[in-house]
């Protein structure tokens, strides 16, 4: 493989040239601020060539097969496209507000009366552009970088829609909001969410993206920015179960504030090929991040993640912990880092990844990873990777269960670590039974 | 209840190496039989090779369970035919709590027939009983809470297989060493809790080197192995005299199973389980 041919594959396709551009900004009402933002990223976009293939972050991703001119951003809706995406998220829970996307639009929005009254916002992001322009305006893309690469570019200009969240100073959001992002066939997501908890506000977000049916193509470029003040809290779940014929590419950020806290369970099923860069930044001194991620991969899935926990302030925590169960030809890159800044004393970072293959021809890379700029700090990582033991098996066996009944418990049982984390039990439960439905019968 | 565990010239290997050199074995409901012999003679790996350990190839011979013969079976197929094995260091499944892994296992065994995916015990019921065994076997009830085997002392270990056995109420058990690494009165406890659970309710063969663990489980039946076969049987009192007077009188008596137990020793060491 070379880059040129890469390059001119992806570069062909005109569903996402100058043209597309120009009708994009014309079909939508945006701010000028906003226009003036897209238009910079898309001459970054531009300029940028799409990621090498030698280089750190990539070097262990395989996007040969993606074929952009397949796929074209969407401006206007078409529901009809994605109907019957399931929803996992919702069993048993009573929430406070809820909102539906088709194809990277938001086609329904609705948020409990009280809390809107008490200034919380829930909904389209293209919307809430124009109606909360200022405070959109400061936070989107606040985290993201056009400039991190073609993917992150393309989406700042072309962004479609997506969430914007809102919790204002001291106002505790007691129930979950549920997300829900579907994705048809031969479709686009280029959808964007903006999270935004101000000083002592707390929340719960049940973000969830699905296709109508498992070998469903799709093309997502997304976004993820979460933005704590102070002493806020933040349980942000994301489960990925999009089509597995389908490209997920997604810029993920956290910025955590003085003494805020951050659990970010991330979950994923689906998609053919995802790259993910997920980074914490832990911005003042106090604050603490809590990362979980669950992964479930068949097939010839291949999912990359490149995760940074960022101690930028003294006297903040991150732990992080990342598992993976692989079966068939599937390939999981986890690539992690702990960075801390100069002046970040105190720091207490802790990075795992755990990979379990149910197939001999399955592959997991974990690479963990340690950047130190200050000495008063207490940094540990560590990562395993194996197959499922077959004394295990067979003492199952010996207690009556079958070959796959013990597979299935033992997965169950590896990823029991970080349900016990989950406190929110129909994420539990849904995870559960997607891990349970995933598993193949062993022989 | 008339069941007849029956070993029939059995021969088994590991890693094509021959361990078992025709054992001729048969246990009737309800008596108890204690296997003895000297480190590296084959006991555990009768045990195993009843239970069905892949690893462990039967060569020639075959073991019934009364007309089904249990070679012809997989391990999950024994355990449900009625056969139970408590290992003697049993494996770790974190994330799993032993309550949930006895039902599971509870629920199989006793509708052998059952369909993977079809309910289990109802779980009120399950938990009722599971409590009750655990009280009798004066168990701390957080124990149905911990992930099986992960974390426990060499005690909790045992302790775990016999509630084990008290909840899956097999035909026939072989408990291999169940009192390797206890102190005293841990071996009385669970010498106590075997007669408890087991005597008159199942065929038991209680493999040790010692006779504390027989304490409350007499045999009817001793057998000494040596050298992959079974060299001599007697009552209740050989057990006895082989644990105060060692294996000298039948290392002396079978010199060809002897040279055969240190063939073995040597060669097998890193396999002993």
């Amino acid at each position: 493989m070379t880059t040129s041919t890469l390059t001119d594959r992806l570069d062909s396709a005109e569903t996402f040239g100058q043209n597309a551009f120009d009708r994009l900004l014309e079909k939508r009402i945006d701010p000028l601020w906003l226009t003036a933002k897209r238009k910079e990223a898309w001459e970054i976009f531009q300029g940028l060539d799409w990621p090498n293939p030698r280089d750190e972050n990539w070097m262990r991703s395989d996007i040969r097969g993606l074929k952009l001119s397949k796929f074209a951003p969407n401006v206007e809706e078409n529901s009809q496209i994605a109907t019957g995406s399931p929803v996992r998220l919702l069993d048993g829970v009573d929430v406070s507000a809820s909102c539906r996307s088709v194809n990277g639009l938001v086609v329904s929005e609705s948020l409990d009366e009280g809390l809107a009254a008490r200034g919380v916002v829930v909904g389209s992001l293209s919307r809430c552009a124009r109606d909360h322009s200022a405070l959109v305006e400061k936070y989107l893309h606040s985290l993201i970088c056009p400039k991190s690469d073609r993917f992150a570019a393309l989406q700042t200009a072309m962004w479609s829609d997506g969430y914007f969240v809102y919790v204002p100073r001291n106002v505790r959001v007691e129930r979950p909001i549920h997300l829900h992002a579907a994705m048809g066939d031969g479709q686009v997501d280029l959808s964007h969410t903006l999270i935004v908890l101000e000083e002592g506000a707390e929340a719960t977000i049940l973000f969830e993206s699905s296709s109508p049916t498992a070998d469903t193509r799709g093309f997502h470029c997304g976004g993820v920015e979460l933005i704590q003040h102070g002493n806020s809290h933040l349980r942000y779940v994301n489960l990925q179960d999009w089509g597995k014929g389908s490209w997920h590419f997604a810029h993920q950020r956290a910025s955590v504030g003085r003494d805020a806290q951050l659990q970010w369970t991330v979950a994923a099923v689906g998609a053919r090929f995802a790259q993910v860069d997920q980074r914490v930044e832990l911005v003042e001194p106090g604050a603490r991040s809590q990362v979980n991620g669950v992964m479930f991969t068949q097939d010839r899935q291949h999912l990359v993640y490149n995760t940074l926990q960022h101690h930028k302030a003294p006297h903040c925590t991150s732990d992080f912990l990342y598992k993976s169960v692989l079966q068939d030809r599937s390939r999981t890159v986890w690539r992690g880092m702990i960075k801390v800044s100069q002046g970040a004393q105190k720091t207490d970072g802790y990075q795992r990844n755990d990979n379990l293959m149910l197939s001999d021809a399955a592959r997991a890379d974990s690479i963990p990873g340690l950047e130190i700029n200050a000495d008063d700090v207490r940094c540990t990582h560590g990562s395993t990777s194996g197959r499922v033991d077959e004394e295990l098996i067979f003492y199952a066996q010996s207690r009556g269960f079958t070959r796959s009944e013990a597979i299935r418990m033992i997965v169950t049982g590896f990823f029991q670590q970080i349900f016990d984390r989950i406190t929110i039990e129909s994420v539990r439960d849904a995870l559960g039974a997607a891990i349970a439905r995933q598993v193949r019968k062993y022989e | 209840m008339s069941h007849i565990l029956r070993i029939e010239n059995l021969h088994v290997s590991v890693n094509d190496k021959p361990i078992l050199r025709g054992v001729n074995l048969v246990i009737k409901f309800g008596e108890t039989h204690a296997l003895m012999g000297p480190n590296g003679s084959g006991k555990s790996t009768l045990g195993l090779a009843i239970a069905g350990h892949p690893n462990y190839q039967i060569t020639e011979g075959s073991i019934w369970l009364d007309d089904v013969n249990l070679t012809e079976l997989e391990a999950d197929e024994r355990s449900r035919a009625g056969i139970f094995m408590a290992f003697q260091r049993p494996v770790a499944i974190p994330g799993v709590k032993m309550a949930d892994f006895l039902r599971h296992a509870a629920t199989n065994v006793r509708r052998p027939d059952r369909k993977e995916g079809e309910d289990l015990i109802a779980m009120r019921e399950f938990r009722k009983e599971l409590k009750g065994k655990m009280e009798q076997l004066k168990m701390d009830p957080e124990f149905a809470r911990r992930y099986v085997n992960d974390g426990f002392s060499g005690g909790e270990m045992k302790r775990a297989e016999i509630l084990t056995m008290a909840m899956l109420s097999p035909k026939f058990s072989i408990l291999d060493e169940t009192d390797s690494g206890l102190d005293a009165d841990a071996v009385r406890l669970a010498s106590a809790s075997i007669a408890e659970i087991g005597r008159d309710k199942m065929g038991l063969l209680i493999i040790t080197h010692h006779d504390k663990l027989l304490e409350h489980n007499p045999p009817q039946f001793t057998h000494v192995m040596l050298g992959g076969r079974i060299v001599e049987t007697g009552g209740a009192e050989l057990a006895r005299q082989l644990h105060d007077h060692g294996y000298d009188r039948i290392r002396k008596a079978y010199p060809d199973a002897e040279a055969a137990n240190q063939q073995m020793l040597a060669k097998e060491e890193p396999l002993a389980v």
